[in-house]
């Protein structure tokens, strides 16, 4: 299948094919979340509406398939700023739900900008960092590249979502791979690695055992004195953030949060607070067996004994409903489809369209990681949705977006010139 | 560079999703702890309760049948929230702290499981909320079978059901009774319990977290259904034990007539009685203080519990036995000048002829008589002592059931009181005591104690001349087929049975010129004895024993009126009675026994101290 929307361009078939068994299995999965036996079929309640907005998303492809494939770049940082606005407009109008303020109610349908902000924000990204002379030594650039990303995190925290807000964390993958210095990775991997270590030994241990492993290294390496200064100015980094972490997660986190890190670190057993969730999602998929307890038939789904399970929770439907076989499959469905746009990333010939593409890559693979791992308790418990089958229009709809455009700058990338950098 | 970071996020991605897979297959292949915990929780296992057996009458009358009892109850208290808790309030008409109350009960029974709301719901509360219990979310209701009755009667025959306490629970020999179980804790209700409460079934079913049922569990394959208990026929009269309840209201004593033939029990009543319905589960919280509080004892079931002298009742039985043991025969005569002399003990005959044989001696109750035939068996020369004479004289009464519990099949039997030889070894001193110590005993009283149903068992040996089948009350068990064992057993009594006509015929003259001459049915020939039993502590006890017809008997009854008076004035007539009601049930109304059976039902016997702490609200509908 071959469309051409402007001459000599067509949709990548393979994310296309991809893209279209996620959504199957996301609409499939959202019916038999809230399926009440004899109750609804596919076409109402929430399914019905999952429906609805899939359909909405594929009348917005069009038209974003109809337009000029320049369109994009040269109108990028004005679609930033206009859903930046939107972000503003929410905390200022904003529906407050559940403690968060972060829905704008127009009529009958709710709308979540937080959800098109991470679309928004990759435009912004990938124009800044294909500025021709962009380089990461550049200060002002740097700050730039900050701004835009730190400007809707802040505003999304401001709305009490914390969750959306980590997902801006996606963009550092981007510039990873847009060349910025490993060394702030690696230094950000350390710092979590001592985070996690102070919260299970506590601060005074784990700087005990720094001092102590410092003494042992300067007893073998006392004569060189070069690596003493550096070496001790570390250590002073690393205790000085052990002791931070300690304080502010006994100080600043509220009980909520410090007992979800908790949980997910098995420092606490809680199945009735916190720990609920993770506990019953972790029971609803591991009673799925190796082929699941077949569609519309998972007691706990059924039960409704996990809240929220149609939105970030819904992977436990596919877990007990499909078993490992179909759970599997989802992940490989999901990691094919990231590795794909991967591709698509790297064979485009812009370096704007590589980046977009590799941001939206990065983001869908920060949502996947976070989603399940969360469900199968290898992640603390962040609300983000799973994108294409949790419930909620403007997920479906924002990635939706994000997804058509991509796919649309691949589609022409043929009129493009060979960019510049690779 | 660029490329071999590509390749960098490229691996950790599929390494992500390879520990996915990996993490994915741990819980959901290799470890089955999750497929439990989620049956355990999504899972309810509901009992079904079976209908519990009817109990029809030896007409197959229905006496007793089941009458559900609602419990509301929480599926899972810790989880219920949303609902209207004012709509909620208003409906069951409580105020919300005692909701509140009431929720914090459940909680501390049971957490996370189901747990009882409000017990016994009455019926019209419970329709009333049944049509709107959608609305509140985590209740529903648990239906139990409790029993209802057709006739106020018969309550200590019947017996009731209670609540499975904890010792019953730890004792159970098979896995069968739950906590908040019913099981039957008296009467026929008790001692048939097994026949009676059928077999429980189970259903499995998914609930929601609410506990709302959501569906039934592979297509309810594992669901079993109940078996309902089996029917009992009780060998009751429910008409006869009725007339007799009536004749004894506002009396202390009992009834126990047996059939001879079967040993099947016609009636047997403990006056006074309670109304069966008033100790249901239901009702018998409310009513239960107010019975244990009324000193007439109405719990008491006085008919196998309550031991009483036998007093002049037991004459023919000693008649018997000094035949058999040759102390006396049939043409054996003692002179009583109205007294027996015992060195310087008078002790009081009645005036009647000098010259007194059997017959005469049974007719006209004498004393002197039996005082005489007690010593002479005491004294006969194939005894050694006294011992061995007494324990002789014993063990004739023991084959007559005397001293033993019968093994009735209605709970709180007593053996009554029949001492052995060393009780007096250790009154008298070892070996040091003689015929004239225990001559009381000869005329049923002193150390002696026999409930109404050995005295009415003793009646039906009379009856059958020697020997009885162990009083019951069971006739048929339905879809059994068979009745205890025992009940099935002849007894021989140790009298052989050629010495019976002679008391038969002293007890017929009882009726016809002796102490109830003036009691005669006309048509049916009556063999009696009556009794008046010294009672230390008031009035004497009225008594008597008799079976009828005197040829092929059909009936044996016993009747004992406390602090009533002389036997022949309110025992002998209500047994009478009794046996005309069984014999030719049309027959009273039209002789002239109307008044005789109008003064037996409205006189009240109750002693005046006990009469004000009476509670009439046990008694009525
Ligand atoms: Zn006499």
């Amino acid at each position: 299948m071959k469309l051409y929307m402007e001459s000599k361009s067509r949709i990548d078939i393979v994310s296309l094919l991809l893209f279209l068994s996620i959504a199957l299995l996301g609409i499939a999965s959202v019916y038999s979340a809230t399926y009440e036996s004899g109750a609804e079929s596919l076409w109402q309640g929430r399914s019905g509406k999952q429906l609805m907005w899939f359909g909405v998303s594929a009348a917005v492809g069009v038209v974003i398939f109809l337009l000029n494939s320049n369109f994009f770049e040269l109108f990028s940082m004005y679609i930033y700023v206009t859903f930046m606005i939107l972000l503003i407009v929410v905390l200022v109008i904003g529906a407050d739900i559940n403690g968060a303020r972060s829905w704008i109610r127009i009529g009958s349908i709710s709308i979540q900008p937080s959800e098109f902000a991470k679309y928004g924000t990759s435009f912004a990204v990938a124009s800044l960092l294909s500025n021709i002379g962009f380089s990461w030594q550049n200060r002002k650039e740097l700050i730039q590249v900050a701004a835009v990303i730190l400007i809707p995190m802040v505003l999304i925290v401001l709305q009490g979502d914390t969750g959306s807000a980590l997902v801006f964390l996606s963009f550092f993958l981007v510039f990873y791979r847009e060349g910025l210095s490993p060394v702030i990775l690696i230094v950000g991997l350390l710092a979590i690695l001592i985070f996690i270590l102070t919260l299970i030994f506590t601060s005074f241990y784990l700087c005990s055992a720094l001092v102590v492993g410092f003494l042992v290294f300067y007893a073998f390496t006392y004569t060189n004195k070069k690596i003493i200064v550096p070496s001790l100015i570390i250590l002073s980094i690393a205790i000085f953030f052990s002791l931070s972490v300690q304080f502010l997660f006994d100080n600043v986190l509220q009980e909520h949060q410090q007992k979800r890190i908790q949980v997910t670190l098995n420092l606490i057993e809680d199945n009735r607070g916190a720990g609920y969730n993770v506990n019953q999602s972790k029971i609803a998929i591991g009673s799925g067996s190796f082929t699941g307890k077949g569609f519309l038939n998972g007691s706990h789904t059924k039960g409704n004994f996990i809240p929220e399970q149609e939105t970030d929770f819904i992977f436990c439907t596919i877990g007990e409903e499909g078993g490992w076989a179909i759970s599997a499959l989802t992940v490989i469905l999901f990691i094919a489809f990231i590795l794909r746009l991967y591709h698509l990333a790297r064979r485009a010939k812009k370096k704007f369209k590589r980046i977009f593409i590799f941001s939206l890559a990065s983001i869908i693979f920060f949502h996947v990681l976070v989603n399940i791992g969360m469900t199968i308790g290898l992640m603390p418990v962040i609300g983000i949705p799973l994108p294409l089958i949790s419930y909620g229009g403007s997920s479906v709809l924002g990635f939706c977006i994000f997804i058509f455009t991509a796919l649309k700058m691949d589609a022409t990338r043929d009129q493009d010139l060979i960019s510049t950098y690779s | 560079m660029n490329k071999q970071r590509t390749y960098i996020i490229n691996v950790a991605v599929v390494l992500v999703g390879l520990i996915f897979i990996f993490r994915l297959f741990q819980i959901q292949v290799l470890d089955d702890k999750y497929v439990n915990i989620a049956e355990k929780i999504s899972l309810r296992r509901q009992t079904v309760y079976p209908q519990r057996g009817l109990i029809f009458d030896r007409n197959d009358k229905l006496i007793v049948y089941n009458d559900p009892v609602y419990d509301l109850m929480i599926a899972v208290p810790i989880r219920l929230k949303g609902i209207d808790t004012t709509a909620f309030c208003a409906l069951l008409q409580i105020d919300r702290s005692e909701f509140d109350k009431m929720l914090e009960r459940a909680k501390t029974n049971s957490y996370r499981g189901k747990s009882v709301f409000k017990r016994n719901v009455s019926n019209l509360l419970y329709a009333r909320l049944q049509e709107r219990l959608y609305e509140f979310s985590g209740f529903f209701f648990e239906i139990r079978q409790d029993r209802n009755y057709k006739y106020n009667s018969a309550a200590h025959v019947l017996g009731y059901l209670g609540e499975i306490n904890k010792s019953e629970l730890d004792k159970q020999e098979e896995e069968y009774y739950e906590q908040g179980d019913f099981n039957g804790k008296k009467g026929v209700e008790r001692f048939y319990e097994k026949e009676l409460r059928g077999v429980k079934g189970e259903q499995y079913l998914y609930v929601d977290k609410f506990g709302v049922i959501k569906g039934s569990y592979k297509e309810g394959k594992l669901d079993q259904d109940a078996i309902d208990g089996n029917n009992l026929h009780l060998s009751i009269d429910i008409d006869l034990q009725l007339y007799g309840e009536q004749l004894l209201d506002n009396k202390m004593g009992s009834v126990v007539a047996i059939e001879p033939s079967t040993g099947q029990i016609l009636a047997l009543i403990s006056s006074p009685f309670y109304n069966p319905a008033k100790f249901n589960i239901q009702n018998r919280g409310k009513y239960y203080t107010m019975a244990i509080s009324d000193p007439t004892k109405p719990i008491f079931n006085r008919a196998v519990s309550a031991p009483y002298p036998p007093g002049s009742t037991f004459k023919p039985l000693m008649a018997l036995v000094g035949l058999q043991d040759e102390a006396i025969n049939k043409q054996t005569h003692f002179g009583c000048p109205g007294f027996y002399r015992l060195g310087r003990r008078i002790i009081k005959c009645h005036p009647h002829a000098f010259n007194t044989g059997l017959q005469l001696s049974i007719a006209s109750s004498c004393n002197t008589f039996y005082c005489n035939t007690f010593k002479n068996m005491m004294q006969l020369d194939k005894y050694e002592n006294s011992e061995e004479s007494y324990n002789a004289w014993r063990s004739y009464l023991k084959s007559f059931g005397v001293g033993d519990k019968l093994g009735i099949d209605v709970s709180s039997e007593v053996s009554g009181w029949l001492k052995d030889a060393a009780y007096y070894d250790k009154i008298y001193g070892n070996g040091s005591w003689k015929y004239s110590n225990i001559i009381s005993l000869s005329f049923g009283q002193g150390e002696l104690g026999l409930t109404p149903v050995q005295i009415a068992n003793i009646a039906a040996a009379i009856a059958n001349r020697g020997f009885y089948y162990t009083p019951h009350v069971v006739r048929k068990i339905e879809n059994m087929e068979y009745i205890p064992e025992k009940y099935l057993v002849k007894n021989h009594t140790k009298i052989s049975p050629s010495h019976f006509d002679a008391v038969v015929q002293g007890m017929q003259e009882v009726t016809l010129s002796g102490t109830a001459s003036h009691l005669v049915i006309p048509g049916i020939a009556i063999a009696g004895k009556t009794g008046t039993v010294q009672n230390p502590h008031g009035k004497n006890h009225s008594a008597y024993m008799a079976f009828a017809p005197v040829i092929q008997p059909k009936i044996a009854i016993a009747v004992v009126v406390e602090e009533a008076g002389y036997g022949s004035s309110w025992a002998a007539p209500i047994a009478h009675l009794m046996i005309e009601k069984y014999l030719m049930p049309d027959s009273v109304s039209k002789s002239s026994k109307v008044d005789l059976e109008r003064k037996m039902m409205e006189s009240d016997l109750i002693p005046l101290k006990y009469k004000s702490q009476r509670n009439e609200a046990l008694y009525g509908k």
